[in-house]
């Protein structure tokens, strides 16, 4: 192999690794906060796409707004989600609350289908005669940058310190933190618990429209299944990384992404197997060291 | 009033009575799913068949639509619902080859005729009775595309694409390596499989290889990513693919990347030559607002196929249907004219076409035994 396929192979691999750890972020908070797996955290990035596509398609709203609507309405989303689905399930078994995420991601996609069409549907649409800013890249060596990369590395980067900020700095991420350890102590506190996670909801999932829209950009084919694959991934990278580690789930998120990329070009002979490497690095990661990379273990109060 | 009521009362069971004298046509296609536009295109050209030809042996035809959502098993579960639940006599459908080879086998085992608008992979008819289809099929179609690439585009050295969970895929790959080998060109594989959309790694490996043409022979959606991201790593050479590439979708989701790319199809409708091929045409600009795309008119193809097998079957009879289909000869179609062979498939033309300008152009006609 040659330095510039070595290069190129990075390159490619920082790119997928870099949205799956975008949307690996919205993933782990949520679950650092609530212990909930969002299995339809996925299908809130799809939702998240549509939104985006349909403010530029009905309402032509310029990209930049749309975006923002698309963000807004997500996190809207998850808040309703949050009041209809989870919230009645508060003090049922945590299994409750996981089958609940399945039945929700299921809706979603089903909902989608009903109200947006089963077709897919082009994202170049939304960017219109700026598409060519999709195309732009860097030449280093001989291997292409493309500038969409940079991109979704300092929108991960941002949304990390975005994060970082609303936990730790600000008086809703400490009532966050508290309910991470203790929800009715919390609540005692004079805390308006339903209000917090409700926020948390919507927090991830603005960042999981925000995840979408870079998808979307690289991969403009979407449909209502298009969060489903993604979403699963994006799991796979948070366990790897330590679920409830929001930086173990963008080490994760590069890290699987680079697998993948270096899977198939170093062994061209298994690349139709490329998805089955993702999970079984969950298994392996779930026998021998089911807390992730930078995931804590886990007391179970007794 | 009440006798009036009565009256209407009676007119509502007349008509149940009549609706129920009915012959029923299963039409299974993936209306949602991965080649959801596949299905839509199909499902528009049978509905216009429907109106040129809304009745066989003096009954009403009724179609009856059931998803597969582009799976496999749905596929085999469809069809088995349009037989068991529905009762239809015959069946258009379905697209996919791995679809109808799954759907295939019920309706054989069931003895229930299938006609198959799209479905080129040669194992879908083959050892069958009651499977037939009014398209070519890969062997053709694969040697018409590498003798297009070595001849027209002058291509030595051709890096192909195959999605490894489509049969008609897998077919279509071999069978254009087969010819291109032996015209003395120099091929090479690499893989993806259905609903992939990162493909920079094999992209990579690909043009490490410096091919002059990619053959990419899966479907529309993931066709139009690959090029996309063979564009955006600095591939400058020409795409090739087979039919799979034929929904507007592709040029929706490709942009630019897909401008220039050619692919063999079933049809064009600047290639109309029977009379109703253009009575087709302008039907569906009425109907539609659009330009006929080949799966419309393969749609259209297949019903009128079918319902004038059954017209000349004489009866209901599934076992004289599917016979009749197969003694289908010179019928005059959109696509052109069509004769099915003894086992099922039909003897057509190869044509070719490119995107040109953001719309599908029609290039040559390539005819069997030439």
């Amino acid at each position: 192999m040659t330095a510039t396929l070595v290069l190129q192979n990075i390159f490619n691999g920082i790119m997928l690794g870099g949205l799956y750890a975008l949307i690996a972020v919205g993933y782990t908070m949520v679950y650092g906060i609530l212990r909930l797996i969002n299995f339809a955290h996925g299908d809130i990035m799809m939702m998240g796409i549509y939104f985006a596509f349909y403010a530029v398609a009905l309402l032509s709203l310029p990209v930049w707004l749309a975006f923002i609507v698309a963000i807004l309405g997500s996190a809207l989303l998850g808040f309703l989600i949050d009041r209809v689905a989870y919230k009645p399930l508060r003090n049922a078994p945590r299994i409750s609350a996981l089958i609940t995420a399945i039945g929700m991601s299921f809706f979603l996609e089903s909902f989608a289908v009903v109200v947006f069409g089963a077709n897919y549907k082009s994202f170049l649409k939304v960017f219109g005669e700026h598409k060519e800013i999709l195309r732009k890249y860097i030449l280093i060596g001989n291997a292409r940058l493309p500038v969409l990369t940079i991109l979704v590395i300092s929108i991960t980067a941002l949304s990390l310190l975005f994060l970082f900020w609303i936990v730790y700095k600000t008086k809703i991420g400490m009532a966050m933190r508290a309910i991470s350890s203790d929800i009715p102590t919390t609540a005692l506190m004079g805390v308006n618990v339903d209000m917090v996670i409700g926020f948390t909801f919507a927090l991830g999932s603005a960042l999981a429209a925000i995840s979408g829209i870079m998808w979307a950009m690289r991969y403009p084919n979407f449909f209502p299944y298009t969060g489903f694959m993604p979403g699963l991934k994006a799991f796979i990278a948070a366990v790897f990384g330590g679920i409830g580690s929001i930086p173990g789930a963008v080490l994760g998120g590069f890290l699987l992404g680079m697998i993948e990329i270096l899977i198939v070009s170093m062994v061209p002979q298994v690349m139709e197997y490329k998805d089955a490497f993702a999970f079984v690095i969950l298994i392996i990661v779930l026998l021998v060291k089911p807390s992730g990379l930078m995931g804590q273990k886990v007391i179970e109060k007794v | 009033m009440r006798k009036l009521f009565l009256f209407m009362l009676i007119l509502v069971f007349v008509f149940m009575a009549i609706a129920e004298d009915v012959v029923k046509i299963g039409v299974v296609l993936p209306m949602t799913g991965g080649i959801s536009a596949f299905g839509k295109l199909v499902w528009e050209g049978v509905q216009l068949g429907y109106e040129f030809k809304p009745t066989v042996l003096g009954k009403k035809v009724e179609l009856i639509l059931l998803d597969n959502r582009s799976e496999k098993t749905e596929a085999a579960n469809a069809v088995a619902r349009a037989i068991d639940k529905e009762h239809v006599v015959a069946i258009v459908g379905e697209v996919a080859s791995s679809h109808t080879l799954a759907g295939g086998e019920i309706a054989e085992k069931k003895g229930i005729p299938m006609v198959s608008p799209a479905s080129t992979n040669p194992l879908v008819t083959q050892g069958k009775k009651f499977v037939s289809r009014v398209c070519f099929i890969d062997p053709f179609q694969g040697s018409a595309g590498a003798e297009f690439a070595y001849n027209y585009l002058k291509a030595r050295s051709v890096v192909i694409f195959t999605d490894i969970e489509q049969d008609y895929s897998v077919g279509l790959s071999k069978f254009f390596m087969d010819t291109f080998k032996k015209l003395g060109g120099k091929v090479s594989q690499v893989f993806y499989k259905t609903g992939d959309q990162e493909f920079s790694a094999q992209l990579t490996v690909a043009l490490s290889r410096n091919p002059d043409v990619i053959y990419i022979t899966g479907y529309y959606p993931e066709i139009a990513l690959i090029c996309q991201q063979a564009r955006a790593l600095g591939y400058t050479g020409y795409f090739l693919t087979g039919d799979g590439s034929d929904a507007p979708e592709l040029i929706e989701i490709g942009g630019d990347a897909v401008e220039g790319l050619y692919f063999t199809t079933h049809y064009h409708p600047k290639g109309a030559v029977t009379e109703i091929g253009k009575e087709f045409v302008e039907k569906f600009r009425e109907k539609f607002g659009k330009d006929p795309a080949a799966l419309n008119a393969l749609g259209f193809d297949a019903y009128l196929v079918l319902v004038d097998a059954i017209e000349r079957a004489g009866n209901l009879d599934p076992v004289k249907i599917a016979e009749e289909v197969r003694k289908t000869k010179s019928f005059e179609g959109a696509t052109g004219v069509i004769t099915i062979d003894e086992h099922g498939n039909a003897v057509k033309s190869v044509v070719i076409n490119t995107v040109k300008g953001g719309k599908f152009d029609y290039v040559t006609t390539v005819t069997p035994g030439t």
